[in-house]
């Protein structure tokens, strides 16, 4: 693994890591931490730092919902113009584009049921493009961005061989 | 009332009970303790593994295999040697499949040793070694390290302590508590001095995936001469993060595996027939998950290092295992002391250094299988402690 290799997977592991312990577990100076950093922010590698939020523990009415959106390309953009225009609504949280059964993957949440159906029915779906939209509403949560919401347990004992 | 004490084998009595053991029984009166005292990875054993386990015993395959394990295995770890210390052992009379690391050194002392012959232990060094050879009637000649030789054996030590009566000399590499790995050249020299005596090595290489650096694990087998002198030991408990379902392995020459296998059939028959086919897994699909726990120990090991050197308890680079082995005479505590002190005060279980050999004294084990935030934390109160030993001091 090259050192932004493992620059990069103890980012995602914790992004607050002070910049001291980042550079003593890669043996490298702390100059040399900031500057592979701003390198892979300004290359676009990194583009923000932001906090796993456990959303229904923060707000125990909060929904989100995984939506399977079918779309008609546009002639000369292809999907690129419909993900921009879906990407740029508050409620949307992520927006892929898809091999498959379907074009769009798009993650909404709202701070209620009703708000996501709303969203869906008024804004999405009447977009002009969308064929069809396929709302699955997520039910628990178990594991984000490598982060698991239950931690295992240790089972070893205090002191052992 | 039957007196115990004149039934019991006095020999077995005269065995001390492990001082990891020992500080165990201290480190479970308190509550709220943060332990860096740990000797198993803090991995759950890879899923592929558990789910062959699983598969396995749907499948209600729970008979006793054959004596030396499963061919398929023997097979298995045949190849991983050959890939591993590039030497090709005979699957079918060269390895034992055994309960553990454990078992497969209680098997080579037993097959080697007989009454008053001496074994050579480099120590400081996991706790098993001296015992299994009394046990034996061997006689346990302690081989001390030194911290300005990066806990490495060197050949004028070894020269020191070979008498007509040496038998064995145990090497355990890399080593358990300090982290010592013996390279290439170190190994040269010391089969400098064994070829051609009639001493056999006892090479533990539990530790041997955990090697860190540039230059990968060599094994004693890969230097000219050694292999015919030489028992292999390894096992999955380390390396595969498999600690307890007691799986382990010994290679070596025809002669000496006949032997060892006759103890083990009347002992032990065979090895949990699970777990092998667990194994088997392990060896053929598992290098992946090998490597990334790899990788995540070699942070923690350069963080823990600096911290423990940034705190003032100098401590030399470890090169493989997941301890670190910091000298804590600038207190002027004695291990034991320290760590007593530790726990009471502060509420942080690591091992004293005697607990590995005398020359251990004035330093303590300290475990990095532990995820970063606890470290931290520990080290933390670690820094506490001392401050707080400083002032007392100045008081």
């Amino acid at each position: 693994m090259t050192m932004k290799e493992k620059l990069v997977n103890i980012l995602r592991q914790d992004a607050r890591m002070p910049i001291g312990q980042i550079a003593a577990m890669l043996g490298v100076s702390e100059a040399e931490v900031n500057n592979m950093m701003k390198e892979l922010e300004a290359s676009g590698i990194i583009i923000g730092y932001t906090a796993i939020i456990n959303e229904e523990e923060f707000d125990k009415n909060a929904v989100s919902a995984f939506i399977e959106v079918r779309v008609s390309p546009a002639v000369n953009c292809g999907y690129d113009d419909i993900a921009a225009e879906i990407a740029q609504y508050k409620e949307v949280s992520s927006v892929y584009l898809m091999s498959g059964g379907y074009d769009l993957a798009v993650t909404v949440k709202g701070s209620n049921l009703r708000e996501v159906a709303t969203f869906v029915s008024d804004r999405l779906a009447p977009l002009d493009g969308v064929l069809s939209a396929t709302t699955h509403f997520i039910l628990h949560r178990y594991k984000e961005k490598d982060k698991m919401f239950v931690s295992e347990t240790d089972e070893r004992g205090l002191v052992s061989p | 009332m039957i007196d115990y004490d004149k039934i019991l084998s006095k020999k077995v009595k005269d065995i001390p009970f492990s001082g990891i053991r020992k500080f165990f029984d201290i480190a479970a009166s308190y509550k709220d303790v943060i332990s860096l005292s740990v000797g198993e990875p803090d991995f759950k054993t890879p899923w592929a593994i558990r789910k062959e386990a699983i598969k396995t015993l749907e499948k209600g395959k729970t008979t006793y295999t054959a004596n030396a394990g499963l061919e398929q295995l023997r097979n298995a770890i045949s190849d991983y040697l050959l890939n591993r210390v590039e030497t090709r052992y005979d699957p079918k009379k060269e390895l034992i499949v055994t309960v553990g690391g454990s078992e497969a050194i209680d098997l080579a002392v037993r097959a080697i040793v007989d009454i008053g012959d001496e074994v050579l232990i480099p120590e400081p060094s996991f706790v098993c070694y001296s015992p299994i050879v009394s046990l034996a009637n061997g006689v346990p000649i302690p081989i001390e390290t030194k911290v300005e030789n990066n806990f490495k054996l060197t050949p004028e030590q070894l020269k020191a302590h070979i008498t007509p009566k040496t038998k064995l000399l145990i090497l355990p590499y890399p080593n358990n508590p300090t982290g010592a790995v013996m390279r290439k050249e170190d190994l040269e020299a010391i089969a400098e001095v064994l070829r051609g005596t009639d001493i056999m090595v006892l090479s533990d290489e539990i530790y041997s995936e955990l090697t860190y650096g540039a230059q990968k694990h060599i094994s004693i087998v890969q230097i000219e001469g050694m292999k015919e002198r030489t028992i292999l030991i390894n096992g999955f408990s380390k390396a595969f993060s498999m600690t307890g379902w007691r799986l382990g392995f010994s290679a070596a020459p025809e002669a000496v595996t006949k032997q060892m296998l006759k103890i083990h059939q009347y002992g032990i028959m065979s090895s949990p027939s699970v777990s092998q086919y667990a194994a088997i897994t392990a060896l053929t699909e598992c290098a992946e998950d090998v490597a990334r726990m790899r990788d995540e120990y070699d942070l923690r090991r350069r963080l823990i290092v600096k911290g423990f050197n940034d705190l003032g308890l100098e401590c030399f680079e470890p090169e493989g295992a997941f301890y670190i082995f910091p000298s804590i005479k600038s207190t002027g505590l004695s291990s034991q002391e320290f760590c007593e002190r530790l726990i009471e005060s502060h509420r942080v279980a690591v091992v004293p250094g005697d607990a590995f050999g005398k020359c251990g004294e004035g330093f303590i084990r300290v475990s990095y299988a532990y995820s970063l935030n606890h470290i931290n934390t520990a080290l933390e109160r670690i820094g506490e402690f001392l401050k707080e030993l400083r002032n007392d001091n100045k008081a």
